[in-house]
């Protein structure tokens, strides 16, 4: 384990060595990366079934030896990590090949310090070695994102994005300042913080701190905003492992306190993080639906899936508070807890492929917005038939991945037992309505994410001489493709596994409810049942039929002719939707949500032109006054900041003085 | 004899499904020969669907310079979605083996499945009305979808399982209760089996002008057999509809499990049923108008909210 991670900084350091021979570093130090990132899966599987694994490393502080531990929770995260990097660092072998040397090799040592602190964040077993990790994954990302530093934009996305890092993780550093609870430095160790008991208000407060620190990191409502700057502006296969891994660092971090480290969650934590996931699920998928350039469409969709991650965590948290007695409510507890893990590895899965999609997307035609694209299903069928696949998965469609985490947690909400509060009876519905729309609003999103992009005549000239991805892009893009559609086949397998880490964290899986290795039915076949296998032989079986059929009966003619359109002569690829247009009536329901800014040419304009752009609301209520209050600070600090050595001297001596006065 | 009972199943379930298929077109036949009569026209016949069926079905498929396999595969995917959905809605009896495999929330997505595909299809030959159709119908499915599920919901709790058949059988082999949670889920029901299935007053299926149109503007570059297959899908989709009000709110005459000999009652039952409905559905499209496109989501969000009360309810009074 140790020696996977310590390889690939080493790989990553070759890269740097190696800048002249750029195809040493793509064709060698990548796949070489993949490989281990496959490893580390590896491992991580092996690891789920046994208990934990601890190691205490003879570095760090004088005290504080780093520590690592290897349980069946963070082996789930490994398997996650090392599943998507797998695909991603193939497919990133072929995408930086464009690139000059000395950034590409760079960029090769970050990219591994990235993937390799990212798994130290999931081993760490104290306070010190996680923030140790944590940060170097933040900076590491940090660098990534401003990979094309010249340019500005890039610059304050980059900036913005370590700014709210860095916040988060003073808030995480707190957290474990709170649990810590005074007891020495030898109590930063997660063995500690397990042991001590802290009071009802103590442990509320590191809750609160940890919430706030892991919810920047993972976009959650109102920290969101870095996501669809720094998105946008990463290389594609950064974007892929930020969102579809880095997040789920931070939904690991916030499992491993709440239902490791402090053992007793109060109920209106849960309500807390459900309410909160919920606006987060719906503010995103709704600004995803009005977004025209496609990687700021997955950042505010990669919101949209962390809200519906946090509406799992807080069920969990629900029902653990109210049902431990019953065992039923702990059936359910770990209902919640399966559909949370699994929607975390779809996640994963989904989101990576759509982001290197749009890589392959932007390296063949150079552009992001969606409205100069269109009809590249036809110069680009890899990466169509493969992001088809992402684009149903993420819409939770069956018999994908995405449509199985959904349905278990639609179930968990379905099975819901009259809980003793009535105020959270009352949520549980409601709860479970908003989850609905905002997963009917993903399929909105994706069928303009796809059409768009995909579909329909080319809106430019140039892309008729779009090229398809090379044959690295192709690997990586099938690989996680093909996770998909074996998360989506196997949910049996799946959840058995999952089982292991349910069981680590409430000492109860789903266990033998599931019958057989084709149905998966979490509490009893008679309430709730689905087989992914049989969906898809049935509907392919009479897709089968209905061809053979309507071919043997009657024929199978076609004619290839110009698009009909109801007759109208003069058709032009102007004339189809834009992204704009597609989001519009998205646009007009929500509108008090938007902050929108028109401008409509009059009739009498000689080059009419028309503009229109959508804000975020939250930008300007909360960051520009917080932005203000800040610079205004500022000022007033600046007052009694003069830069000269002797008023600092008389300071220091006036402070001195009133020191020795009173004390 | 556990293994004759499921086999003895498994043949009736395609029975029903074949059944089905071939009675969809004839249901679409019946509501158009009640309009045409409440119209006062003559009307063409309630077997005029398979007339038309056929005719497209001999001629030669059109296909756009630019149509993509995506586009011609989407009206199999479609069929097959449809005879899905309706292979697992118990219609005349609850022996349905195969409807463990997908439940209520994965029938949800079986229709959810088809449109997506119905709406990229349109997309895909780059026409202004395609698009413009694909819009329309993802707006009005992106708050009909979470109100279906939301009354699936309520039936659900209510039967304790998320499978038609055994939410049948509690139903309607249990004694008679009045749930008021059902009652609001039937209206919410009834608008949204309006709108899925292109209706008045959502839409107009037997519309002419493009700018009105939803579900015809998606389908308008299709011809022959695809086009064949999309109005088959469309009347099954309709009948599934139908046999899923009939499951979640009039139960009853549906044979229950092992009962063969009731077979026959049932399936007078549910032409009875059929007929009425249709005639029903016809007599709302009479006296209703189609609305303007920018007040369907005001009817649907009416739709979503009264779902949600349902379920409200039945939380709040148990019932």
């Amino acid at each position: 384990m140790g020696g996977i991670i310590l390889l690939w900084i080493v790989s990553g350091l070759f890269g740097l060595a190696l800048q002249r021979h750029k195809h040493l570093i793509c064709n060698v130090i990548f796949p070489f990366g993949a490989v281990l990132s496959l490893l580390l899966a590896a491992v991580g599987l092996w690891a789920l079934g046994e208990s934990a694994n601890i190691a205490v490393l003879p570095l760090g502080l004088p005290d504080l030896p780093l520590h690592l531990r290897l349980d069946p929770l963070s082996a789930f995260f490994l398997i996650l990590l090392g599943g998507a990097s797998f695909g991603v660092s193939l497919y990133s072998a072929g995408y930086f090949k464009s690139m000059k040397g000395r950034v590409l090799g760079l960029l090769c040592l970050e990219y591994h310090l990235f993937l390799a602190s990212m798994a130290l964040v999931l081993l760490a077993d104290d306070a010190y070695m996680f923030m140790v990790a944590w940060e170097s994954m933040a900076l590491s990302s940090y660098f990534l994102v401003t990979t094309d530093h010249k340019i500005p934009d890039i610059r304050r996305a980059g900036f913005l994005y370590l700014l709210i890092a860095h916040v988060g993780a003073i808030a995480i550093l707190l957290s474990f300042g709170v649990m810590q609870a005074g007891h020495g430095i030898a109590a930063y160790t997660f063995d500690a913080m397990r042991a001590t008991h802290l009071s009802s208000f103590w442990s509320s407060m590191a809750f609160l701190l940890a919430l706030f620190g892991f919810g920047a990191k993972a976009g959650v409502l109102p920290m969101h905003v870095w996501l669809p700057e720094a998105h946008p502006a990463a290389p594609s296969p950064v974007s892929a492992l930020m969102s579809g891994v880095m997040l789920k660092t931070a939904i690991y971090g916030l499992m491993r306190i709440t239902f490791d480290l402090l053992s007793v969650p109060l109920w209106w934590w849960g309500v807390l993080v459900l309410a909160l996931g919920l606006l987060t699920a719906v503010f995103g998928v709704m600004f995803a639906a009005v977004q025209g350039d496609m990687k700021r469409l997955l950042a505010y969709s990669s919101i949209e899936n962390i809200g519906l991650l946090l509406v799992g965590i807080g069920l969990v948290i629900i029902f653990h508070v109210y049902g431990k007695n019953a065992l039923a409510a702990l059936a359910l507890t770990a209902l919640a807890l399966t559909a949370t893990l699994y929607h975390s590895i779809n996640h994963a899965f989904f989101k990576s492929l759509l982001f290197i999609g749009t890589g392959s997307i932007l390296h063949a035609t150079g552009e992001r917005n969606m409205g100069h694209l269109g009809g590249l299903i036809r110069r680009m069928p890899w990466v169509a038939a493969t992001l088809l696949i992402g684009v149903l998965s993420i819409a939770g469609l069956p018999p994908f991945n995405g449509f199985v985490s959904e349905w278990l947690l639609l179930q968990a909400f379905l099975l819901s037992p009259g809980l003793p509060n009535p105020h959270i009876n009352m949520l549980i519905p409601v709860a479970a309505a908003v989850i609905a729309l905002a997963a009917a609003l993903a399929a909105y999103v994706m069928v303009k994410f796809y059409g768009i992009i995909f579909l329909g005549q080319y809106r430019e000239p140039g892309l008729e001489h779009a090229h398809d991805a090379g044959w690295w892009e192709r690997a990586g893009l099938v690989w996680l493709a093909a996770a998909c559609v074996v998360l989506g086949l196997a949910p049996v397998y799946v959840v058995h596994k999952l089982d292991l880490v349910t069981k680590m964290l409430l000492g109860q899986g789903l266990g033998n409810s599931t019958s057989g290795w084709l149905f998966i039915a979490p509490v009893d076949i008679e309430r709730a049942s689905y087989s992914p296998v049989y969906f898809l032989l049935a509907v392919v079986g009479v897709m089968l039929v209905t061809a053979w059929g309507v071919h043997r009966y009657y024929h199978g003619r076609v004619r290839r002719v110009p698009a009909w359109d109801c007759g109208f002569p003069a058709q032009t690829a102007r004339m189809q939707d834009t992204a704009e247009g597609f989001g519009q009536p998205i646009r007009r329901l929500f509108e008090p949500f938007f902050k929108i800014e028109r401008e409509v040419p009059s009739p009498f304009d000689a080059q009419p032109r028309y503009h229109g752009q959508t804000d975020d609301q939250i930008w300007f209520f909360l960051y520009l006054p917080i932005k203000q209050l800040s610079v205004r600070l500022s000022a007033w600090t600046s007052l009694i900041q003069h830069g000269r050595i002797h008023v600092y001297l008389s300071y220091t001596f006036v402070t001195l003085v009133v020191l020795l006065a009173f004390v | 004899m556990e293994n004759i009972n499921l086999a003895l199943a498994v043949v009736f379930q395609l029975c029903q499904s074949l059944l089905v298929v071939a009675l969809a077109p004839l249901l679409t036949g019946w509501v158009g020969q009640c309009r045409a009569w409440l119209q006062n026209r003559s009307g063409p016949g309630v077997l005029q669907p398979y007339r038309t069926l056929h005719k497209l079905f001999l001629k030669e498929a059109l296909l756009a310079d630019n149509a993509s396999p995506l586009f011609r595969v989407t009206p199999y995917i479609l069929f097959g979605c449809m005879w899905l959905a309706a292979a697992i809605i118990p219609i005349i009896a609850v022996d349905l083996p195969f409807s463990q495999a997908a439940d209520v929330i994965a029938l949800v997505g079986v229709f959810a499945l088809a449109r997506v595909f119905i709406a990229l299809a349109a997309m895909d030959i780059g026409t202004s009305f395609g698009s413009m159709g694909a819009r329309r119908e993802m707006l009005v499915s992106f708050l009909a979808e979470p109100a279906l599920l939301m009354v699936f919901f309520t039936s659900s709790l209510i039967s304790h399982s998320t499978q038609l058949p055994h939410i049948v059988e509690a139903f309607s082999h249990h004694a008679f209760v009045l749930y008021p949670s059902l009652a609001f889920a039937s209206i919410a029901f009834l608008m949204i089996m309006l709108a899925e299935n292109a209706r008045i007053p959502v839409d107009n299926p037997a519309t002419h002008l493009e700018l009105t149109m939803i579900h015809e503007a998606m389908i308008l570059e299709y011809s022959a057999r695809h086009l064949a297959l999309i109005e088959w899908a469309s009347s099954l989709k309709l009948f599934a509809y139908m046999t899923i009000g009939f499951a979640l709110f009039f139960p009853y005459g549906i044979a229950e499990v092992g009962n063969w000999g009731a077979l026959p009652l049932a399936i007078v039952a549910l032409l009875l049923k059929l007929t009425l409905a249709g005639a029903g559905l016809a007599g709302l499209e009479t006296i209703l108008a189609k609305m303007r496109i920018f007040r369907v989501p005001e009817f649907l969000g009416t739709a979503f909210l009264l779902a949600v009360l349902g379920l409200l309810i039945h939380f709040l009074l148990g019932a």
